[in-house]
């Protein structure tokens, strides 16, 4: 007698967030039958956070940008260990993915002629975001959402995916996983999965993401023998609230800087000009973070140790209207009001570069049948990410991992053999908390690996401190394989934690190896026994890690070679910027 | 630096559709403490299995409704301060069938989601297509909404008649409010409305806008004007002798 229930469907796309959506919506679209599985309520996942815009180049207030000027500033911000192929497709099919959620009813701010209106952002050459004030991600999701709904994908909420399980060939076959609601089995068998299981930033303390954002679909697919790539790269994001502390980390959009925040030490100097003086607070995620980091390392930080982010120079009026959910935070949690005074803000961890390493046109990982998309996946950002990015590449390579999967689905006849034995292991695994008493407290253990985490393989890093930590992770996955819960099966959060930390230890361990194999500091990834970024050979190979549990193995492959043709972009790309340097420089934008 | 911040009791409701009780705890005071963080607190350190939902803490997902101190409100921007010296109860949202703790089943809302007809564009509007500003404000305003259905809570339309099957509460009025006003949409919902949502069953206590954490002006701005498109479509009796007479 099978002790939890099944489901069959084409295609399972694990996670409900920009990627996933967007995935489900083209599978099912192409007539597969398409579930979609997500750990939360629909529309809650960590898309909905996400503030400042979606880059695209629409060229709607900047005619003079396209995807060649994109795909320049993508490439170079991510220390060219990106995938080209991705960022080339990325760039050309970004601004079509916006139109279609227009399409499809989303409502971005416009510009006085009635075009979708785009803020300067970090690192981007042109005016490229567009977005609906500081609530862009709400938008998208709830514009997919209802989107999803209504072409008939069925949704598994509230539904924690713990294993991918394979036929007896090595091809992906289903997940497998548990119903928050009452705790039962779920089995779900499918001839494709697409895994859009976003990041995994509560590894750390410090960090501006939900509590789902827990690594799994990096754990996932490791577990199952795929290739992950680039994991040392962890993009911190240079304005989380630092105050106060139960706020700590919360996101503070770069919008506020795309606006004209300008940044502070504690004896008012705009430090940035010392670390990026052409580009100053709009400079890259990376440089800006740890520019923070060494002011208040170096004595000039703020009561909280942060930096003082200001914007007190602009109307109320028009931050409250440019800002509203900033305005908004502020004022609730902090007790504080940013049209008079200045916001105390600090890096926090944002976003994972790094992932399942994946075909750049169809999303295809090195199992057969599994797809990924979104931040699971890694190819596009290279040792940066640029913001904005992050959303299009939901949309873009949501899309096509949904119909790569489908049309791998639909040439399939029958569904896979599940491997029974891999479900049996899952079930003991996750059910053994049960059956343990006195273990660990599972809590305990998570806030001692985010502690861990935060303080050694964090923004600064060293050999030293990253051995250190790969020591103790080792050994708080001893421990954490000792936890035991007490409640029944039934929307038990611990219990839900106890097999969350599992996946979380893989994840804290992947990064930490591959950031001690990376013997030199380059984007996101600073060494400081190591601290130039070296061309030889570490600007031309990207770290992969082989899955399979066992012993973690990393091997150093060359970074695909990117033909003469777009080189040349980069040259015709300079020229381009000094002569139109001067003037789109101060071209009015009206809003309202 | 800052003053020491005094411990708080909080009242948390356990158990599940069979039945509960209130129990106390006593959590620790740190500055700027919002509810969710006492619940998080008391989750780590006294009751691993107490069910809540929350997502990013920061009042943008609206996945931590409960009523505190008897009023719907989200955990996440709930400060303990408010409270200083009293005890502070959460309760899960009265409306919605209890699952466990403060975890109510809001599946409901999803299904009446999944029947509001969706956006249908002008099928020769030219691309990209012109839209401005002062046309999309009101629509704009509405997509402000986090499904937090703590307007759903707080309506006795759904909280007091149970009125589930007949109305689809103020959170999909101005979903529908939202389409309608939409500059290129074409759908045709005003029946939707008027049977399928019920609209008539609105009578217009605001409460619902009184509860939005987001501050949209549900009643006002979506509402009324939906009740006003609807009287003109139906009970006009110009309108109403057109349509006989179209059959």
């Amino acid at each position: 007698m099978e002790r939890y229930e099944t489901h069959e469907y084409d295609v399972v796309v694990i996670g409900a967030g920009g990627a996933g959506l967007r995935a489900a919506i083209e599978s099912s679209h192409r007539g597969a039958k398409t579930a979609i599985v997500c750990k939360s309520l629909l529309g809650k996942a960590h898309t909905v956070m996400a503030e400042g815009g979606v880059a695209a180049a629409l060229g709607t207030l900047d005619p003079a940008d396209s995807w060649k000027t994109h795909f320049v500033d993508t490439l170079t911000a991510g220390k060219f260990l990106n995938n080209w192929r991705m960022v080339e497709i990325f760039c050309k099919e970004a601004p079509e993915r916006i139109y279609e959620l227009e399409r499809w009813g989303a409502l971005f701010d416009r510009t006085p002629s009635g075009q979708i209106l785009q803020r300067p952002f970090g690192g981007h050459t042109y005016r490229r975001l567009c977005h609906v004030g500081d609530r862009t991600g709400l938008e998208m999701i709830r514009t997919l959402q209802d989107k999803g709904i209504h072409q008939g994908i069925d949704v598994f909420m509230e539904t924690t995916i713990t294993r991918l399980i394979k036929d007896e060939d090595g091809r992906m076959a289903g997940a497998f996983g548990y119903v928050r609601e009452d705790g039962r089995l779920i089995l779900f068998r499918s001839k494709a999965i697409v895994l859009a299981t976003g990041g995994l930033g509560r590894i750390y303390k410090i960090t501006s993401n939900s509590w789902e954002c827990t690594g799994d679909g990096f754990a996932l697919a490791y577990e199952a023998g795929a290739d992950l790539q680039d994991m040392e790269f962890v993009q911190f994001h240079p304005t989380g609230m630092v105050w106060p502390p139960g706020v700590k980390g919360v996101l503070v959009t770069e919008a506020v800087r795309g606006e004209g925040g300008i940044l502070l030490n504690s004896q008012g100097e705009r430090f940035m000009k010392r670390y990026d003086p052409e580009k100053m607070e709009l400079s890259s995620r990376d440089i800006v973070s740890k520019a923070i980091y060494l002011e208040v390392k170096e004595g000039r930080g703020t009561p909280h140790g942060g930096v003082w982010l200001d914007i007190t120079h602009l109307p109320p009026e028009t931050i409250k209207r440019k800002l509203p959910s900033m305005w908004e935070q502020f004022h609730k949690l902090a007790d504080l009001d940013i049209t008079k005074e200045p916001m105390e803000v600090g890096p926090t961890t944002h976003y994972m570069m790094g992932g399942v390493r994946v075909h750049p046109e169809t999303q295809a990982t090195s199992i057969e049948g599994l797809y990924a998309a979104g931040e699971v996946a890694c190819g596009l950002h290279g040792a940066t990410r640029l913001g904005g990015n992050s959303l299009s590449d939901l949309l873009v390579f949501g899309k096509r991992a949904g119909e790569a999967a489908a049309e791998y689905a639909l040439a399939m006849r029958a569904l896979p053999k599940l491997d029974r034995a891999q479900v049996a292991q899952e079930e003991r695994l996750l059910l053994a908390p049960f059956e343990r008493e006195g273990g660990e407290n599972p809590y305990a253990l998570h806030s001692e690996l985010q502690e861990l985490m935060q303080e050694r393989v964090g923004i600064w890093r060293s050999g030293k401190a990253l051995a250190e930590a790969l020591k103790t992770i080792l050994r708080l996955r001893e421990r954490a394989s000792l936890t035991s819960i007490t409640g029944a099966r039934m929307y038990n959060p611990g219990w839900h934690l106890c097999r969350d930390l599992l996946h979380m230890l893989d994840v804290a361990e992947m990064i930490t190896r591959s950031a001690l194999e990376r013997k030199e500091s380059r984007g996101s990834h600073t060494r400081d026994d190591y601290p130039r970024p070296v061309d030889d050979p570490w600007g031309r190979v990207n770290l992969v890690l082989r899955g399979e549990r066992g012993e973690m193995r990393i091997r150093q492959e060359p970074v695909p070679p990117m033909p003469p043709e777009l080189w040349q972009l980069f040259e015709s790309q300079n020229q381009n910027q000094n002569q139109n340097q001067n003037q789109k420089k101060e071209e009015p934008v009206k809003h309202g | 630096m800052a003053e020491p911040t005094p411990p708080s009791w909080v009242r948390v409701w356990r158990g599940s559709s069979q039945g509960g009780e209130f129990l106390d705890y006593k959590v620790p005071g740190e500055p700027g403490m919002v509810v969710l963080d006492a619940l998080l607190y008391i989750q780590a350190n006294y009751a691993p299995d107490l069910a809540i939902r929350w997502n990013c803490k920061a009042a943008h997902c609206g996945s931590c409704s409960a009523e505190i101190n008897g009023k719907p409100r989200l955990t996440c921007k709930t400060r303990l301060s408010e409270f200083e010296g009293q005890i502070i109860t959460v309760a899960p949202m009265r409306a919605f069938p209890i699952i466990k703790d403060l975890v109510t089943d809001v599946k409901w809302n999803y299904e009446v989601l999944k029947k509001i007809p969706p956006f249908q564009p002008q099928p020769d509007a030219k691309e990209p297509w012109t839209i401005y500003q002062r046309d999309i404000e009101r629509a704009q305003e509405f997509h402000r909404c986090i499904e937090c259905f703590l307007c759903q809570d707080v309506c006795h339309v759904l909280r007091t008649h149970r009125k589930m099957a007949e109305f689809a509460g103020p959170r999909f009025l101005i979903k529908l409010a939202a389409l309608e006003m939409h500059p290129l949409d074409t759908g045709q919902r005003l029946e939707f409305i008027k049977d399928a949502a019920g609209i008539g069953y609105c009578n217009i206590t605001k409460c619902c806008t009184e509860v939005c954490p987001e501050q949209i002006t549900i009643t006002d701005n979506a509402i009324i004007p939906l009740k006003e498109r609807v009287a003109d479509e139906f009970y006009d009796p110009l309108r109403w002798l057109l349509r006989k007479l179209r059959g």
